[in-house]
């Protein structure tokens, strides 16, 4: 065990997997000398050298491009998307390219390619630099997406994105990078892909978080008054681990979502459906999503706090579905909610 | 407002002298925010512009407030030379309801239809193309105005300057594109990212016109936009102008420039576009040094003072984040 900042974490996954195998390389736009903006990349330029770290010019689809040729003649890129808006002018690479290598080859190329990318909201750096922007990739079958939300996945996950043979998008809540926590290093500490975990459980709810929203949920729960939630952090978005969820809410009886995405076209939609299907006669009152408004992400810090679901609002909207036993309104439809 | 903003946009066509106010004003107001900044007192990040005001004047200058400009996050100055008022500059920047486009957006994020000035981009790249299509529109309505792009160095490297550049170039649109060449895209010098030492050198790729310009003098800026856009105008297409110039701060809000070699500074800081644009005014008769000297005082007073008309202002309530998402 270590006590890391998650970005500490990150850069010692990537430094670890990189002793463990040449073929791990590292590149984007300020990653080597500068060990990234947001020092994802510290010491691997020194420990590893300019031939396998490399700064690259302001050239997100080159960069992209060149992970998926690398990835797909023997090596194991890991590229970085300082916000992950900047991938939506090199998204063909992504998910035109990279995610459908495989099956346009008959199986016999695998793009072993990992894309990070620092999300999400909080830091005031207005709507084109505080998305998430999973919706752009969930959806493209042969991609595999990974939310971190902490220190010690973070790490985890890292490595075993770096290990998996398919590309990988891992997606970085930006809010987070300065948190600390305790991180399992070495193998053991690698946590495969396709399973959520559950940081706190419960039984009068199921609530189903990823990325920044674990800490929200587990902030609410933690406080709640007369009620325990089963959380679930879903850790991969795609494939998402719908054995552990299901096996949840069939034990609550509820599910509530939690997401930092607008409400439409939101990652909750495909829980929720699926659950309605798979476990509709266990469910005592109806699936709800605790989302974002469908607006664009506001600069104000209190409007940026607003906009995102706090751990008050969860609790709010979870109290009122026990009581009620009905959907309880989103917070923008209410009353007043706009004044 | 916007009659005050088209008054400061003419007075930087008409009067070198207003040119040479408004870049001290962009100095005041740039230094004053990355104070506020390292205060802590405004959220977020921010990229100012010391060092490049010339750029910013002189292109204004050679401008019509009917022409459009797509211009960077790096836009106070733009946003200021084009016309905006410092309160409507600082008000965005604050994020209050005095801003530009009433405090939403933050200090990427500017606009203002009356003198041309599109939403800035905080993309980079992005506002290459979106000015050939500006142009488009000049050329389908036949008015004689021009696109402007403003870009990094850093910029010339990415996709969509590429794509902007030839396409204006095949359409033969009424374009002028301006890099600001201020040495480093974000850390890293311009001579890591970027095979060649001019990217004015680039024009011939695409059949344009491509020249070199000194960014530090307001003057050549103008002269050089100026015939651009008159070629642009006449219907001989678009052209590349490179300004070499100098980002005095750090990349944002929270860089020192520690890759920055020592004396590297110094050296730019000698020919000061505001201090050598003075010196010369003073030297053709048109300022005094003591124009000089209370020029600094009033416009900083005036700086200060819409400044703390931004602190004491108003921000935005939570409806503001549902208007304006669809038309
Ligand atoms: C597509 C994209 N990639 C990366 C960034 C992050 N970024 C913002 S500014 C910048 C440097 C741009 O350098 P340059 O074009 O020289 O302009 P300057 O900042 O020097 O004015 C970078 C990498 C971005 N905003 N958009
Ligand atoms: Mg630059």
């Amino acid at each position: 065990m270590a006590r890391m900042r998650m970005n500490q974490a990150i850069a010692a996954a990537i430094a670890d997997e990189m002793r463990a195998n040449p073929d791990v390389v590292v590149f984007g736009e300020d990653v080597a000398v500068a060990e990234g903006p947001f020092k994802t990349s510290a010491g691997l330029l020194a420990e590893f050298g300019p031939l396998r770290v490399r700064d690259t010019p302001i050239a997100e689809m080159g960069f992209m491009g060149a992970a998926v040729g690398a990835a797909a003649t023997g090596l194991r890129p890991v590229t970085e998307i300082m916000f992950v808006e900047f991938l939506g002018v090199a998204l063909d690479q992504l998910v035109t390219e990279a995610a459908k290598f495989n099956y346009l080859s008959g199986g016999t190329v695998t793009v072993p390619m990992v894309m990070r990318a620092s999300v999400g909201a909080g830091l005031g750096f207005g709507c084109q630099h505080s998305q998430v922007m999973e919706s752009w990739m969930v959806g493209s079958p042969g991609l595999k997406i990974v939310m971190v939300s902490g220190p010690h996945n973070a790490y985890g996950l890292t490595r075993a994105a770096i290990r998996d043979d398919n590309p990988v998008a891992v997606l970085e809540p930006r809010a987070l990078y300065a948190t600390r926590g305790e991180v399992t290093v070495g193998v053991e500490g690698i946590i495969p892909l396709g399973r959520a975990a559950r940081p706190a459980s419960g039984d009068d709810i199921t609530l189903v978080c990823g990325g920044s929203t674990v800490r929200t949920c587990l902030a609410a729960s933690g406080d709640a008054d007369g009620w325990t939630a089963d959380v679930i952090d879903l850790q991969t978005l795609q494939p998402w681990d719908a054995e552990t969820v299901l096996n949840s809410v069939r034990r609550t009886g509820r599910l509530a979502t939690v997401e930092e995405c607008p409400y439409s076209g939101g990652w909750g939609a495909d829980i929720v459906s699926t659950v309605v299907a798979e476990a509709f006669g266990d469910l005592q009152a109806p699936p709800i999503r605790l989302t974002a408004p469908d607006v664009h992400v506001p600069f104000g810090k209190e409007l940026e706090q607003r906009y995102l679901p706090s751990a008050e609002y969860v609790a709010t909207q979870v109290g009122e579905l026990l009581a009620t036993g009905e959907a309880p309104a989103h917070w923008w439809e209410r009353d007043g909610a706009l004044v | 407002m916007s009659s005050e903003v088209l008054a400061r946009r003419e007075a930087v066509r008409s009067d070198r002298r207003a040119r040479y106010e408004r870049m001290v004003e962009i100095r005041a107001l740039e230094d004053k925010v990355r104070g506020l900044f390292a205060e802590g007192l405004v959220h977020g990040t921010t990229h100012t512009c010391q060092g490049q005001e010339a750029v910013a004047v002189g292109v204004a200058a050679a401008l019509r407030p009917s022409d459009a400009v797509c211009c960077t996050y790096r836009g106070h100055g733009h946003a200021m030379a084009l016309g905006l008022t410092p309160l409507q500059v600082c008000g965005e920047i604050m994020g209050r309801t005095v801003g530009s486009i009433g405090g939403v957006g933050g200090s990427m994020h500017l606009c203002d239809m009356s003198v041309g000035l599109l939403p800035t981009f905080a993309i980079v790249g992005a506002g290459v193309p979106v000015a050939a299509g500006a142009a488009l529109t000049a050329q389908v309505r036949g008015t004689d105005d021009v696109a402007v792009a403003l870009f990094g160095d850093g910029a010339a490297n990415i996709g969509a300057f590429h794509e902007g550049i030839n396409l204006a170039a095949i359409w033969n649109l009424p374009a002028v594109f301006i890099c600001e060449n201020n040495q480093y895209g974000e850390y890293s010098p311009i001579a890591t990212t970027t095979p060649i030492a001019n990217i004015a050198d680039r024009a011939g790729g695409y059949g344009i016109p491509g020249e070199v310009v000194d960014g530090q003098d307001a003057d050549l800026v103008f002269a050089a936009v100026e015939s651009a856009a008159a070629r642009a105008r006449s219907g001989d297409g678009p052209s590349l102008l490179e300004m070499k110039t100098y980002r005095y701060a750090g990349h944002s809000r929270s860089d020192t420039a520690p890759y920055r070699p020592e004396g590297e500074f110094e050296e730019w800081y000698q020919r000061d576009p505001i201090n050598s644009f003075g010196a010369r005014l003073v030297a053709e008769g048109l300022l005094t040094e003591g124009d000089i000297d209370e020029i600094a005082v009033s416009t900083a007073a005036r700086v200060d003072a819409a400044v703390e008309e931004c602190a004491a202002a108003a921000a935005p309530g939570v409806a503001s984040m549902f208007e304006n998402v669809l038309v």
